[in-house]
């Protein structure tokens, strides 16, 4: 597994039978591959779709939050946007998955701009992590050696104190009211590696090897 | 009561400085002819209200790239290069709102609220210069109601009263947008007889005009 495939599919078994789950773009996307078949979870995409599917090359007008083709399982429903973050906004939506740019050991995320470099926008970002009952971080430990999990984001927040989990391909780490707690470790890396590519504060007591990449090791 | 117009009376509607609400996400139920005619019609300094910056000649990119806009007030610019490229050239005003805020906004305007108390944005940017209201001792930004002028609508399927329903994914803002404009007119992908009145989404009573003309299949 790649590092991308690794972060993915050990945050496919945070999710439980029955959860409704929004996932961002780019390494959150790939989640949904790694969800067993026998769990049912299902998907929202904030264009307005509630049961998300795969692209299977239909003829349709269906897009998912990126803008790329998709479908819609059984059981869906498609929505106008302000319905979509009744779901977002208003607690329905059990897990939602993102990317970041930074994060810090309060749990805040930086996601949406870099100033006066590059300027995405938030797009749902910001309400999806106000709003999701738990909010998934995936990313790359390091952005090329820089760090990345800092003791306070330095770039313009997209929210304060929201984030519950960071999963990236070194190690698990869990947002709790005492601080940020370190839990796995990918047995490619040890727990000093991890130390050293983190700048936020790990709290450490036991720490076990990051689930669903053990085998591949 | 819902007028069908043809091209010619659709750009008798236009004026500069005009705000107008855009439908669409990333174009997907954009619409495009409308967008078009306001591209030929050739009118200035528009205030658009979209949830994206569209695409390199697609979607409101079109209005984009002919240097008819001053301003946009969208949730996410990073698929058009061209919005960035004149934000940095001061060229363009950007206004980035979070995308539930953004919807949200709009359908306040629609149902005559002066404007709505979200959590999304609170300790950011976003909050900059913005009220922040204590309701239960919880703390709300307030964000003002968005009209427009006129409201573009797209991906809808009309019928001979004028009533709406939206195919897929494409109702996202339209339907919202349809409620909050001074003059709402609609690009519709066909006209049918009649809506089952169970199934329509938009009632006629919101729209103004609805263009007839060759099928935007």
């Amino acid at each position: 597994m790649n590092d991308k495939q690794v972060i993915a599919s050990r945050i496919a078994l945070e999710l439980k039978d029955g959860d409704l789950v929004n996932l961002g773009i780019g390494i959150p996307t790939l989640v949904a591959n790694y969800v067993p078949e026998n769990k049912k979870v299902i998907f929202q995409s904030e264009n307005g779709i509630i049961g998300l599917g795969p692209d299977k090359g239909e003829d349709n007008y269906i897009v998912n939050a990126g803008g790329l083709k998709a479908s819609i399982i059984q059981g869906g429903a498609f929505i106008d946007s302000a319905t979509s973050f009744t779901f977002i906004r208003g607690g329905h939506i059990d897990v939602t998955v993102l990317g970041a740019l930074e994060v810090d050991q309060e749990g805040s995320i930086a996601s949406w701009i870099i100033p006066g470099k590059l300027v995405p926008g938030m797009g749902g970002a910001m309400d999806l992590v106000t709003g999701a009952k738990k909010v998934i971080i995936a990313m790359r430990h390091t952005n090329k050696g820089r760090v990345k999990i800092l003791k306070k984001c330095r770039l313009p927040l997209t929210a304060f104190n929201q984030a519950n989990l960071f999963v990236t391909e070194m190690a698990v780490m869990e947002v709790k009211e005492d601080g940020l707690h370190l839990l796995e470790v990918n047995p490619k890396y040890t727990v000093k590696e991890v130390i050293e590519a983190t700048e936020a504060e790990l709290i450490i007591s036991e720490v076990m090897p990051m689930k669903g990449v053990e085998d591949e090791n | 009561m819902t007028n069908f117009i043809d091209e010619l009376k659709f750009k008798k509607l236009l004026k500069d400085g005009m705000k107008i609400h855009v439908g669409g996400f990333l174009t997907n139920g954009s619409p495009e002819n409308l967008i078009d005619l306001v591209v030929e019609s050739g009118i200035k300094d528009l205030t658009i209200i979209c949830n994206d910056g569209g695409y390199e000649g697609n979607g409101v990119g079109k209005m984009i790239d002919n240097n008819q806009v001053s301003k946009l007030i969208a949730s996410h610019i990073g698929t058009n290069p061209n919005v960035g490229r004149l934000m940095n050239e001061d060229k363009l005003v950007v206004e980035l709102v979070p995308q539930g805020t953004l919807v949200e906004r709009i359908r306040a305007f629609g149902a005559g609220l002066g404007g709505i108390l979200t959590p999304t944005g609170l300790n950011t940017i976003v909050a900059e210069g913005k009220q922040i209201i204590k309701v239960k001792d919880k703390e709300y930004l307030l964000e003002e109601a968005l009209g427009a002028d006129l409201a573009l609508i797209g991906g809808a399927i009309a019928d001979n009263f004028g009533n709406l329903k939206y195919l897929q994914t494409m109702r996202n803002f339209n339907s919202m947008m349809a409620t909050a404009a001074e003059v709402v007119v609609v690009e519709p992908i066909k006209i049918i007889e009649e809506i089952d009145p169970e199934n329509v989404i938009t009632p006629h009573p919101f729209v103004d005009y609805v263009l007839v003309g060759e099928p935007n299949e």
